[in-house]
């Protein structure tokens, strides 16, 4: 159950410059750790101590912010494109 | 081939006409009709009938559709005497209106029998010509112009989204430009910063940008903030009235303050934010009830986990693009014309070229514009984004 992972310009210091991942996972909890595990250094960025999705980062499947859904308990249907999105001051 | 008179009298008898008694009692009634002045502009310009459109004769085929799309909608047309519009009601037929009535005795006899009548304001010869092709069309028109400039926009930034965003703002007329910022031109803003230019390097931007706009177009009056947004100014640069607020703003505790200025003054704010060869774009208008920019990111990042602006670079060319959609979302809800970006936010990837967009949903939760606001004065965030001093 391979999902296609879009990571922004501004995480991708700690991809190694990687702006898409495949990672296998059921739900976006499942999904993200795959991808901490491939990216150690994404997890504090993007998640607290708690696991809990920061507060300046959204993560949306097919264009659906999962804070809507059912968080990162949604389940990811194969072949699903997850996006990562932190908010930008630039300006 | 029958003469002039001939054919007048034969089309009379194939259309519909109504008096000016009976006209005024159908635009009194409910499913008011359109009202089309199909007379020539200087006709026009001397007095119409309150609420008319005007598409001259030689015009009315080709721009009725965009006016009345539903071929049932009732249309009375008027001229002057009652004749050309018997002409122009024919044309309408012709191309599937079914309830079109030419106003018998036109304007004339409108006037004559004591109806009121109204002065359209409209623009002198010079304006016409600046912004004759915002007449061309439809969706604008003299109406429309007349809109943009009675329009007033405030700009957070002189900077790489505020650069092309005031520039086609000014140009296309808005009547009004307040321009917030306290900083000074630089050599390193000159890569994208298109309002100003090497010879106004350490001039302030706001200056810089007014001069700028007022040599593009002396239609717009430029009110430059030589200052930076605060919870201590805020209050007092939005009492200086406006219609929409363009964000370009190139630090949190800016776009926090004025998010949270814009939902309580209930005023449409357009979002562009940009990085390295990306861009975000989006309208926040909780009036009409879209969501706001703490619906999408309750809160800034700690400094720890932000990126800094001036380390992370821009592709010039990038403000350029987000920042001219911004001016694009303005200008549209200024007209009160098309679909804003409320409610999704517009992705651009300049590497990949490709453009995609995600849902922005109100947040009941939200602390500001939410069922339960805890945010209901003025946060100011800790500096950290531009490398400036600390302030709190």
């Amino acid at each position: 159950m391979a999902v296609t992972v879009k990571i922004p310009t501004q995480l991708r210091a700690v991809t190694g410059g990687v702006s898409e991942a495949s990672v296998e996972g059921t739900t976006v909890a499942e999904v993200l750790d795959g991808l901490f595990a491939q990216f150690g250094e994404l997890r504090e960025r993007i998640s607290d101590e708690q696991g809990t999705l920061r507060r300046f980062v959204n993560v949306y499947l097919a264009g659906e912010d999962i804070r809507f859904l059912d968080g990162v308990a949604t389940s990811v249907p194969d072949g699903a494109e997850l996006t990562i999105l932190p908010a930008v001051a630039g300006g | 081939m029958p003469s002039y008179r001939e054919l007048l009298a034969q089309l009379r008898s194939e259309i519909e006409e109504v008096d000016v008694v009976r006209a005024r009692e159908l635009l009194a009634a409910d499913g008011r009709p359109l009202l089309v002045d199909i007379r020539e502009l200087d006709e026009w310009s001397e007095g119409r009938i309150p609420g008319a459109i005007h598409i001259p004769r030689g015009n009315l085929e080709s721009r009725i559709e965009a006016a009345a799309p539903d071929k049932s909608q009732p249309i009375v047309v008027y001229c002057a005497q009652g004749n050309r519009s018997v002409f122009g009601a024919k044309s309408l037929e012709e191309l599937g209106y079914e309830n079109v009535v030419s106003l018998a005795g036109g304007y004339v006899d409108w006037k004559r029998s004591g109806f009121d009548t109204e002065l359209p304001r409209s623009l002198d010869g010079a304006k016409r010509q600046r912004y004759s092709r915002h007449l061309l069309i439809p969706e604008v028109g003299e109406e429309g112009q007349m809109k943009l400039l009675d329009s007033r926009v405030l700009l957070l930034g002189a900077g790489g989204l505020g650069s092309p965003a005031a520039l086609y703002l000014a140009a296309a007329g808005v009547g009004r430009l307040g321009i917030v910022d306290d900083d000074k031109v630089d050599a390193s803003n000159l890569q994208r910063q298109v309002l100003h230019s090497t010879s106004r390097l350490g001039e302030w931007k706001a200056e810089s940008a007014k001069r700028t706009l007022q040599e593009l177009n002396p239609d717009v009056d430029v009110v430059p903030y030589r200052e930076r947004l605060t919870s201590e100014n805020a209050e007092r640069i939005l009492a200086d009235g406006w219609d929409v607020i363009v964000d370009g703003a190139d630090n949190f505790p800016t776009r926090y303050l004025i998010n949270d200025a814009s939902v309580w003054h209930g005023i449409p704010l357009v979002h562009g934010s940009i990085y390295r060869f990306e861009g975000q774009l989006t309208v926040f208008d909780t009036k009409a009830g879209g969501p706001c920019y703490r619906c999408l990111f309750p809160q800034p990042p700690p400094p720890e986990l932000a990126p800094s602006c001036a380390e992370g670079g821009v592709l010039g060319v990038l403000p350029g693009i987000v920042g001219s959609l911004q001016a694009s979302e303005a200008l549209k809800l200024c007209l009160g014309v098309g679909e804003s970006l409320s409610g999704r936010l517009l992705l651009f990837d300049a590497l990949a070229t490709e453009f995609s967009e995600v849902k922005l949903r109100k947040d009941p939760a939200c602390p500001v514009c939410g069922d339960n606001p805890t945010i209901t004065e003025y946060v100011d965030y800790v500096e950290f984004c531009s490398g400036r001093p600390a302030q709190v």
